[in-house]
């Protein structure tokens, strides 16, 4: 569970963005894995081997627990992506279909 | 902003050795390029120092906000710094002058383009030290790191429960920052085994004398007044199901547990070595730090020829030290590219080495005060020590004894490394446990062959890129005898 | 100093050398494998998990016949590897295929496929030349520039990397002993008996069975053998894990059971040299997304080169010595496909102590031509 802090830079706008089709607000400047984080997302994927639920562990690329599917494209590690306005974020289960690209989320 | 297509110097990393180096070099007039997979520069040290989510200065420190001198000399002419740009092959072709030209692939906006450079400096810093324990992986648990990430690059703070754990002096510093922000956390738990006065008498006295000490030691009282620590803490485990609920730990003789919805968990920094091995640079496994560093000289060159590194991404000596090496790396690269004769190279170097082993000297003993204790780099048995793939520490210690004598071996057998992070996160730890189990050292053990991509890339960047005659007639023949 | 004596000796634990000393150790001869260290050239470690049969043994039918064979045999080496190891390597053999991009291509396989079952001695097999609208149906998701086609159904694909693990677990079930980092460095031969030197000692066996790979081109002199091989240098692209969109392997590309994609097959003489070039990775990532064009959004995750063991003419050589009766060589550059084969038909022979006649096709002494001095 995380919040803003009391001396976060204010300055910085709000983006409106959607995960598994809820819309969410997050602050210009934050990762896709902030964004979430910050609105109290616990697990954002499951593991291929044995389906268990998995979240951003180390912030800086390095773990690859992160990956979401961003506006259609898949295994993105969301905190080296920068949530963007309309930006459509969704888990993803296992292992992503092929054809995902083309279809959107699942 | 367009990737130079053709530079003197590339650097790869945008922390302190990497914009020092950058910086350097572009001022002395060569065609620099400075390339970084984040968003913004500062690596991890200095993350968010363009654009901080934290208003209050006071929070971060003032070794944080050191940083900013650093970014502010990235605006130079001959300078092109491109973040989002992700290096995943660095190979050294034959090139119409003398010496090797270096060919990278770098991945921007979903796109690969083809770079080359004469004169490479790795400054791809360091990563934290894997820390498994039963229940790491769960959705909760994060490394002090990303929490710092989250401060820094957000503004956010735990808002939970939060229990921190682990060794080493950037605990103090986390905790620190945390608390200035507003965060509350429930408890410290340290697990670093040895008492200051028994860690190195020797390296103590470097240490009273190093920079280390005066701002050390206020950032532990700041931290002390904030949180709760236990020490000797042993037998960690974070309980949960589908999230974290709490840590369960041994002290003073007794079980303990501690309800918790965030645990964040610390245990050292670790260089990130997958360019460095994947380039084919010898490596050394220091026994201090307990992990494998990058052979260098003096002026930072590696064993392979026009590839230098400076910083964390070679061996652990904090950011300071990282911005030096990255100067004396730069002052090497121009030599070596003609735009200064060595003597004056060697005179530019002298101020900073005096400044380096100034901010060096107290390491040794905080690397001896905070060595990584064997029960928190082999795992109990129940342990994932793989995380892509799943696979625990009994199933490698097993296979292990079944036959598999290095990591290589151990990927054949059981898949693991085989996943996306490349081996970034069981790496040491599997080595750790196949050298205990065969009763040889880590040194001897080895570590995985890494090859490049060193970040996995679409199969359609790897598509567009060049082919010749000779590569399609080797895919396309058919041999007639198979 | 080991004063144990061995019934075998198998020198080289990769797919070749744990076949046999899984094949051996079966018929209750106490076998030891002495193997490299972590970091050698193992071509095993390379290898793409096809067995395969099409296309196989232009120039020599007894190949054609011999890997028909090991095919048709490998369920039976599944079969047991479960009950002794307790280990599934997910055999599939549905059938497999071949995937042109081009007219010169499907010629190139048309006249190929022809001329092997024209050859003598040939154990024909059922093959079909697919046109493009045969493969669509068979694989949803094919490129428009794919062309047309081979089927054979006597090909598939295993969980090679389930094999080698299987096959080691197996034969340590048959109490072979497994010894890592003993590179052989001398062999000698007396009172009945094979002393071969290591750094860990001196073993001594009643036969030795050289399955080397790529050393033993300099091992086998060492016991009056010639085994000239030389390594080629093949690539492998793997990709992400992906739910199963693919239903039979394509000789090129193919998804393991794990879900992971391999694409493959080039050739490269370089040396011992077993590091990825980009161009040759980038051609066989455009044929990969040719052939699936949603592929190109998926993600590379790892690269391999290894080295292929290679003969002159790329037909297995089993050996034995001609003046140190209990030598024996093996080596091939499919040591997947013809698992079933060494493990329940060359072991046996080496048991009995001669390779067969039947076995001539592929002595040594068919490039006498070129070593005599």
């Amino acid at each position: 569970m995380f919040k803003r802090a009391l001396d976060e830079a204010g300055h910085r706008a709000p983006v409106a963005f959607f995960f598994d089709g809820t819309a969410m607000v997050a602050r210009e400047g934050d990762s896709v894995a902030a964004a979430l984080i910050a609105n109290g997302i616990k697990a954002v994927r499951h593991t291929p081997a044995q389906g268990q639920p998995r979240a951003p562990y180390c912030m800086m690329g390095v773990c690859f627990d992160c990956l979401v599917t961003i506006d259609g494209a898949a295994n993105q590690q969301a905190c080296l992506v920068a949530v963007a306005p309309g930006m459509s974020v969704c888990t993803q289960a296992r292992a992503m279909p092929l054809a995902s690209a083309s279809k959107g989320a699942q | 902003m367009s990737l130079l297509k053709q530079c003197d110097v590339v650097v790869i990393g945008a922390g302190p050795a990497g914009m020092a180096a950058a910086a350097r070099c572009a001022q002395a007039g060569l065609a620099t390029l400075l390339l970084d997979e984040q968003q913004a520069p500062g690596g991890q040290i200095y993350r968010g120092i363009t654009a901080p989510g934290i208003a209050d200065r006071r929070v971060l420190g003032a070794d944080y906000w050191h940083g900013e001198s650093l970014a502010e000399r990235l605006s130079q002419p001959s300078l092109a710094y491109c973040p989002r740009s992700t290096v995943w092959s660095l190979l050294a072709r034959e090139g119409a002058g003398p010496g090797v030209r270096w060919e990278l692939s770098v991945s921007h906006a979903g796109k690969t383009e083809l770079l080359q450079a004469r004169h490479v400096i790795l400054a791809t810093g360091a990563q934290e030290r894997p820390f498994p324990i039963p229940g790491w992986t769960l959705p909760g648990v994060m490394t002090a790191g990303a929490a710092q990430i989250l401060l820094k690059t957000s503004g956010l703070v735990p808002s939970g429960i939060t229990v921190v754990a682990g060794a080493g002096p950037l605990l103090y510093l986390l905790v620190s920052q945390l608390a200035a922000a507003g965060a509350r956390i429930e408890r410290v738990l340290d697990v670093s085994a040895a008492r200051p006065w028994q860690a190195s008498p020797a390296a103590a006295w470097d240490f009273l004398r190093s920079p280390y000490l005066g701002k050390g030691l206020s950032i532990v009282r700041a931290a002390r007044k904030a949180a709760r620590f236990e020490r000797g803490v042993t037998g960690l485990r974070i309980t949960g199901t589908d999230a974290a609920t709490g840590v369960s730990y041994r002290r003073g003789g007794r079980e303990r547990h501690i309800e918790a919805d965030t645990v964040l968990l610390h245990h050292g920094v670790v260089p990130n070595v997958n360019m460095a091995r994947a380039l084919g640079c010898e490596h050394v496994w220091d026994p201090l730090q307990r992990c494998f560093t990058v052979k260098r000289d003096a002026w930072g060159t590696t064993s392979v020829p026009g590839v230098a590194i400076a910083g964390d991404g070679a061996a652990i000596r904090g950011a300071r030290a990282a911005e030096l090496e990255g100067e004396i790396a730069a002052l090497a690269a121009i030599c070596r590219l003609g735009g200064m004769p060595a003597t004056q190279r060697d005179a530019a170097a002298a101020p900073l080495r005096d400044a380096l082993s100034r901010w060096t000297r107290g390491r040794a003993f905080l690397d001896a005060l905070y060595r990584p204790t064997d029960e928190n780099c082999i795992p109990a048995a129940s342990t994932i020590v793989c995380r892509c793939e799943e696979i625990t520490a009994q199933q490698v210690s097993e296979m292990a004894m079944q036959g598999a004598t290095g990591p290589n071996q151990m990927k054949i057998f059981l898949r693991c490394g085989m996943g996306p992070c490349q081996g970034r996160l069981c790496g040491l730890t599997v080595t750790e446990i196949i050298a205990r189990q065969r009763g040889a050292t880590p040194e001897q053990t080895g570590y995985y062959r890494l090859r490049f991509p060193t970040k996995p890339v679409t199969l359609g960047e790897l598509a567009a890129m060049p082919q010749t005659e000779a590569s399609r007639y080797a895919v396309t023949r058919l041999p007639p005898t198979r | 100093m080991s004063k144990e004596t061995f019934d075998v000796a198998v020198i080289g634990g990769g797919l070749v050398g744990l076949a046999l000393a899984y094949g051996l150790g079966r018929l209750g001869n106490r076998v030891v494998i002495l193997d490299e260290g972590d970091v050698a050239y193992r071509a095993s470690r390379g290898n793409f998990g096809l067995v395969w049969v099409q296309g196989k043994g232009v120039g020599k039918s007894a190949y054609s016949n011999w890997t028909q064979r090991s095919a048709r045999d490998w369920p039976q080496l599944a079969a047991m590897l479960r009950e002794t190891a307790g280990i599934d390597v997910s055999l599939e053999q549905p059938g497999g295929f071949q995937v042109c991009l081009s007219d010169a291509e499907m010629q190139a396989k048309v006249d190929q496929m022809s001329t092997l079952m024209a050859q003598p001695g040939i154990d024909r097999y059922d093959y079909r030349i697919c046109g493009a609208d045969e493969l669509r149906q068979t694989f949803p998701g094919l490129g428009p520039d794919v062309v047309g086609g081979s089927w054979s159904g006597l090909d598939g694909h295993v969980n090679a990397l389930r094999l080698f693990r299987a096959l080691l677990v197996a034969a340590q079930h048959y109490g072979a002993r497994y010894v890592p980092n003993t590179p052989v460095s001398r062999i000698e031969q007396g009172d009945g008996q094979f002393a071969l030197h290591t750094p860990a000692g001196v073993f001594r066996a009643g036969k030795t069975v050289l399955a080397a790979g790529i050393d033993n081109a300099r091992l086998a002199p060492l016991m009056d053998m010639q085994v000239p091989v030389r390594p080629q240098r093949g690539q492998i692209i793997v990709m992400e894990r992906m739910p199963r969109f693919m239903s039979h392997p394509i000789v090129t590309l193919r998804q393991t059971d794990e879900g992971t994609v391999l694409i493959g097959d080039s050739l490269e003489e370089v040396g011992r040299d077993d590091r990825v070039g980009s161009e040759i990775l980038a051609t066989l990532a455009d044929r990969a997304v040719r052939i699936f064009p949603a592929l190109a959004s998926a993600r590379v995750v790892r690269t391999w080169g290894a080295l292929r063991v290679m003969s002159p003419d790329g037909f297995p050589i089993y050996a034995q010595s001609r003046s140190m009766p209990g030598a024996f060589a093996a080596t091939c550059h499919s040591g997947v496909t013809l698992a079933a084969a060494h493990a329940l038909h060359l072991a046996p022979h080496i048991h009995a102590g001669s390779l067969p006649e039947s076995l001539s096709p592929f002595f040594m002494d068919r490039f006498d031509v070129q070593t005599r001095a």
